[in-house]
This record gives C-alpha cells, structure tokens and sequence, in this order.
C-alpha cells in the first residue's frame, strides 16, 4: 500500500454513498432523457410544460393544453421514459435477487424462464393468433400480445419453480438446470414458429425480441409501475435473509431464516416485475447482468445496497440507452435490446478493469 | 442474366397498344381538370398539408400525384420512384417510431393496414395527426382505396379521381386483354411464387398478393385454389417434395429474390426445382416486388407484364 491515494480510492464506498450516487444518477439520466428526442422540444418549452404538469394545469379538466410540443411530452415521451425507469429497475432488482438467491454471479432474471416464456407465448401470439383465437383481438385489441406475454412468463416461471421441488422444498441447484433446460425448450418453440412465420410475422417477433420501450402508454405505465413498485418494495425486504443465504442455506435456517419462503418470495417478485416489463416491452437484454455487479464492485456484496442499488442503476442505465435508441437514427428508431449491451457492456468492462482485485 | 433482364421488358408496341388509349384520354382528363388546381399549388405551396406515406404503394401514389413536395417522410418500403429514396426515412412500417414520425410535423400519415405497432398508431392519432390505414385485402379496390387516400391527405382530390379515373381504364384493359386470352385454352398454366429474400424461401398460398396476382394474370396457383388438397393460406417455407408434388408450369419470383438467391443458376439449383415441368423450359419470371406485389399504381402494367412473361414461358419462349 504504497499509493495511499489509490487505496482510498479502491476503498468501499458505503452504502449510503452508493446509494446517493444511485439516485443522482437516476435523475440526471431522466432530466437527460427527457430533454432528448426526435420531436425537436426546446429547454423552455420543456419547463413549461413540466410547470404546467406540477401545477396541474395540464391535466386539469378543460385546461388542456393543445400545443404539439405538450401533446408529444405528456403522451409519448414522459410515459416512455417512466416504462424506462420501471423496467430498468424491474430488470436490475431482480438480476440482483436471482443472483443472491441462485449465489451465482452468472445468473439474471432470464434464468427462471420468464423472459423466454414471454417471447414464446408473444410469438405464438403473433404466427398462430389468427388461427387459433382470431377473436381475441376484437374485444382486447393490442392488450393481447402484453397479456399472452405476460401469463406465457408465469406459467413457464411456475413450471420451472415446480420442477425444482422436491421433498417439499425449492432445491436451487435444481431450479438452475430446470430453467436452462426450459430455457432451451422455449428457444426452440420460438425457433419453430420463426420457421412458421411469414416474412411480416418475422419482422413483428423480430420487433418484440430485441425489445423496445416504443409502445408505452399511460394505461400500460400505470399498471407496470404499479406490478414493479409493489416488486422493488418486496425485494428490498429480502435484502437480510439474501445475506444470510450467502453463507449457505443451512447456516441461513440456522440463524432462523425462512430460507423457503425467501426463496418463493424471490421467484414470484421476479416473475410479476419482469413479467410485465417483458410483456410490455419485449426483451431487454444485458441490464438484470450488468446492473448488480456494477453496484457489487463499488459497494460490496451487501444485500440492503446491492438491490436498491441494482434497481437504480438498472432504471439509468435503460434511460441512456433508450434515449440513445430514440435520437441515434431519427426519425426511425434502434432496438432498445441491441442498445442496453451496447451501453452495458462498456460500462461494465471498465467497472471490471477499475476494481479486477475484488472480483 | 441477359434472358431474364429481357423477359422483364414488354415490347413497345405491346405497350403502346395497351396504354395509350387510356392514357391520352387520361392525360386529357386530367390536363382539363388540373389547370386551376395547379394554380392554386403554385399560390399557397406552404399551406399543402404535409404527408407521411408508409407503404411503398401509397409513396407512389403520392408521386403520381405531383403531390412529392408535400411527401415529408417514408418508410423503408418506399423504393419507387428513385427519388423516394432521398426522401427521410421513418424505419420500417411495423416498427414506426410516434416521436420521429409527429418530430417531420405531418398533418396525415397514409399507410396499409399492415403498419404498426398499434399503439404507435394510436399516439400519432392521439397527437392529433390524421392516421389513414387502407384494408389490404389484395383487390383492385384496395388500389381504389389508396388513391383515394392519398387525394384527401395531400388535398388533392380533383387529381386523385383523374388518376384513378385513368388507372381504371387501364385496369379494365388489361383484365379485357388476358380474359380474351385465357378464354380458349382448357387449362391455366399452374404457377409457384417463391419468395426467397432470406435464406429460407417462401411460397405463397392462398389469400396473399402474390395469390391475387397470379390468378388476374390468368394463371393458377399450384399451391393453393379450390380443389387442391395440399391448399394453405399465407406464405410458407418451401420444400423440396411439396414442390415436386406441385409441378409448375412456370416459377414467378422477385428480382430481389433473385439477385438475393445469388443469380439464376443459382436459383434454379434449389433442391426440388429441377424436377419441376418449369425447370425443362427454364419458364421463370422475375418482377420488382413493389412493382409485382405491392399493390400500387403499377399494377395494370405488372399484371399484364407477367401474364405475357409467364405464358410465354410456360410455352418454353424466353421472350
């Protein structure tokens, strides 16, 4: 320890520093976020409509505003960048509770079957929709795809934690070949139905699986952010007994926690909170990874800073990207999927070139 | 190369005999008809509403027109005429953008059915931009429809009817000329259309473009219709015994497909196709696919073009 400096700076920050960080960065990435896009919005008229909106005047009954710029903020770009936040910190809580739970460095939310169940049920949405309930559009329009997505990664989340029961309890080990394999059988559903689909439906399932925040809407946010909000809560919760897990479950059940109910308690907020992001979005690459080892090689293994942390960084991190994706080649627009690892990755290297002593 | 570059052209006089009655009598029409509105273009240029067109039909149309100066934005199906390619691009018509199409300031955005996401739609409509979604269902209304389309958008209806006014007349000898054709033979030559933009190739079944194209140039689908048990709508991947099994007389594709297949020889050593009627008289015909299946202004011409092109293949003469 000869350069002093250089320790002080390799040393842990704490948690409340981190944390701090952490929301700086959310706000700036959405300040950010908000202020770019294709539909030219000066600085002042952004403050007024923001203005506008805090003192309710925008939304007020009879006092709607008509000017484009307000129309296209409050319709199209403030719900985008909410789905943003919501499913970013969707994205990065759970990669961190998967990651604790599974005490695996390589595992995210994926690894449970929920993105791969919703990308099989929405493509089997989109080839075989018509054929096998083309009445269903008619009364829930473009809700279907969101709800078939979203019951597909439940129903193949359950099938997965199912698998992996045995004499009455959730064995991890278990659970992560179950969910590989499940993961590959649905690869392999999706593989077939891209061999069905027509070059139109091709482009659709092409669409959703390099996901994108393009379709949100109000209605959609508010349910997401709701189904997120309740998920992020619960798994802050989790945040002691995931500690004591690390030790090893059974010296985990023997300071008295219950390492079961943790562990129920960990898939099913994954697999509601990625659920809905999924459906709503498509898939989102890279950011349930990258988002807990960014927050774990500058805070530490600590559970109560590792997942707000991830949830944070997680929500910036998608923020950059899409604001990338929405300006990169205007007036068209890039996957968000292919931008989240292209954002991600560089990120993540240099985390890992800074701090390669604490891995 | 050369045979197939030739296949595509139809003589002049074919041409000429064809067009130019409707023609002259549509340029007529539309000469008289077009005068003051020209005049009134000239004065208020800046209060033309401005357009997005989102299929590569309605971008020709728009262009047909006269309306390009009012054509702010297209999608990446617009490749026709040339100079809708230097127009800005809003992506893909299934994966449009509601902020970079409303960031052009369009007051319409004319497309197909077909564009989406619907929730995009749904945003640009709610911004206030009038949204205009044609049905495709394959038809020569579908055409009518698009025309109509674009004349109320860009505000200019006297030239939309002229134009349709026009393209009728065409539509009705070309379906004159092939009805007269087809009436003395006892069976239509049975045709394959294979799309083969990606490495695995599709045919077209029932109820798709190509299907309706096939059966107004007077030929039948092998693959689909009534009375053919392995009949399927949409498009599917190929193979190489159902092909076999289909024998057709002669294979339609796209240039693209084509030129994407690596050549002719190329195309033609597809498994299965050599063992087609249409491969002993190497009877194929390729057409642009915006030209062929894009249901656009050009299709009076593209169907004619491709029943002479396929009958005279299907003959064993390569035009």
């Amino acid at each position: 320890m000869t350069h002093s400096w250089r320790a002080s700076l390799h040393r842990r920050a704490s948690g409340r520093t981190v944390l701090t960080v952490g929301i700086v960065l959310l706000v700036v990435s959405f300040v950010t976020a908000s202020a770019r896009g294709a539909y030219a919005i000066s600085p002042w008229q952004l403050m007024s409509v923001v203005w506008d909106l805090l003192s309710g005047s925008a939304i007020g009954p009879g006092q709607v505003q008509t000017s484009p710029e307000h129309l296209v903020f409050l319709n199209i770009r403030l719900p985008r960048l909410l789905l943003g936040v919501a499913a970013g910190a969707a994205l990065g809580l759970s990669g961190a509770l998967m990651q604790g739970l599974f005490r695996n460095p390589l595992a995210d939310p994926g690894l449970i079957g929920v993105s791969s169940g919703a990308a099989l049920a929405a493509g089997i949405t989109i080839v075989m929709g018509s054929m096998w309930f083309p009445e269903l559009p008619r009364t829930l329009g473009s809700w279907t795809l969101v709800l078939m997505a979203f019951m597909g990664s439940l129903v193949v989340t359950f099938l997965v934690y199912w698998l992996s029961q045995q004499d009455g309890s959730t064995r991890v080990g278990l659970m992560l070949l179950a969910g590989i394999a499940i993961n590959a059988l649905a690869g392999a559903g999706l593989g077939f139905l891209t061999f069905l689909a027509s070059d139109e439906q091709l482009r659709s399932i092409q669409f959703w699986l390099l996901g994108s925040l393009g379709g949100a809407r109000w209605s959609a946010v508010a349910l997401v952010s709701g189904i997120v909000l309740t998920a992020v809560c619960a798994g802050i919760m989790l945040a002691r007994p995931l500690n004591a897990i690390a030790l090893g479950e059974a010296q985990a059940a023997l300071l008295g926690v219950p390492v079961e109910r943790v562990k129920r308690l960990a898939v099913l907020v994954t697999a509601l909170a990625v659920g809905a992001v999924t459906a709503t979005t498509g898939m989102i690459g890279f950011v349930g990874l990258v988002a807990p080892h960014g927050v774990r090689l500058v805070a530490g293994p600590d559970h109560r800073v590792v997942l707000p942390g991830s949830a944070l960084l997680g929500a910036a991190l998608v923020l950059l990207a899409d604001s990338v994706a929405r300006t990169a080649v205007k007036p068209a627009e890039l996957p968000l999927g292919v931008l989240t690892a292209f954002v991600g990755v560089p990120f993540f290297l240099l985390l890992l070139r800074h701090f390669k002593g604490r891995l | 190369m050369n045979r197939f570059t030739a296949t595509r052209r139809p003589s002049r006089r074919d041409a000429l005999r064809l067009f130019s009655l409707p023609l002259a009598s549509g340029v007529c029409v539309s000469s008289m008809l077009l005068a003051p509105a020209v005049q009134a273009q000239t004065m208020g240029q800046s209060k033309l509403p401005r357009i997005v067109c989102v299929s590569g039909a309605t971008t020709e149309i728009a262009y047909a027109l006269g309306a390009e100066k009012q054509l702010v934005g297209t999608d990446t199906t617009s490749v026709f005429p040339a100079a809708a390619l230097q127009t800005v691009k809003v992506g893909y018509m299934r994966a449009l953008s509601a902020e970079g199409l409303l960031s052009l300031r369009p007051d319409a955005v004319i497309g197909t059915t077909e564009a989406g996401p619907s929730v995009v739609i749904d945003q640009i409509r709610s911004a206030g931009v009038r949204v205009e979604l044609v049905d495709a269902d394959h038809s020569w209304g579908e055409i009518q429809r698009k025309v109509a389309a674009v004349g109320r958008a860009t505000s200019r209806t006297l030239e939309a009817a002229a134009l349709q006014a026009q393209l009728d007349t065409q539509w009705a000898a070309v379906l004159a000329h092939i009805a007269k054709k087809t009436s003395h033979q006892m069976t239509k030559p049975k045709a394959i259309f294979i799309l083969s933009h990606t490495a695995s190739p599709q045919v077209s079944g029932d109820k798709t473009a190509a299907h309706a194209i096939l059966s107004y140039a007077g030929l039948g689908n092998a693959l689909a219709g009534p009375g053919n048990a392995a009949s399927f709508s949409g498009y599917r991947a190929m193979t190489a015994e159902a092909l076999v099994a289909a024998a057709p007389d002669v294979i339609v594709t796209t240039t693209q497909g084509l030129e994407s297949s690596g050549g002719l020889d190329k195309f033609w050593s597809r498994p299965g196709l050599a063992l087609t009627p249409a491969y002993k008289r190497r009877s194929l015909v390729a057409l642009d696919a915006l030209y062929l299946i894009g249901f656009g202004p050009r299709l009076p011409q593209a169907v004619s073009e491709l029943h002479r092109a396929a009958y005279l293949a299907s003959l064993g003469y390569s035009a």
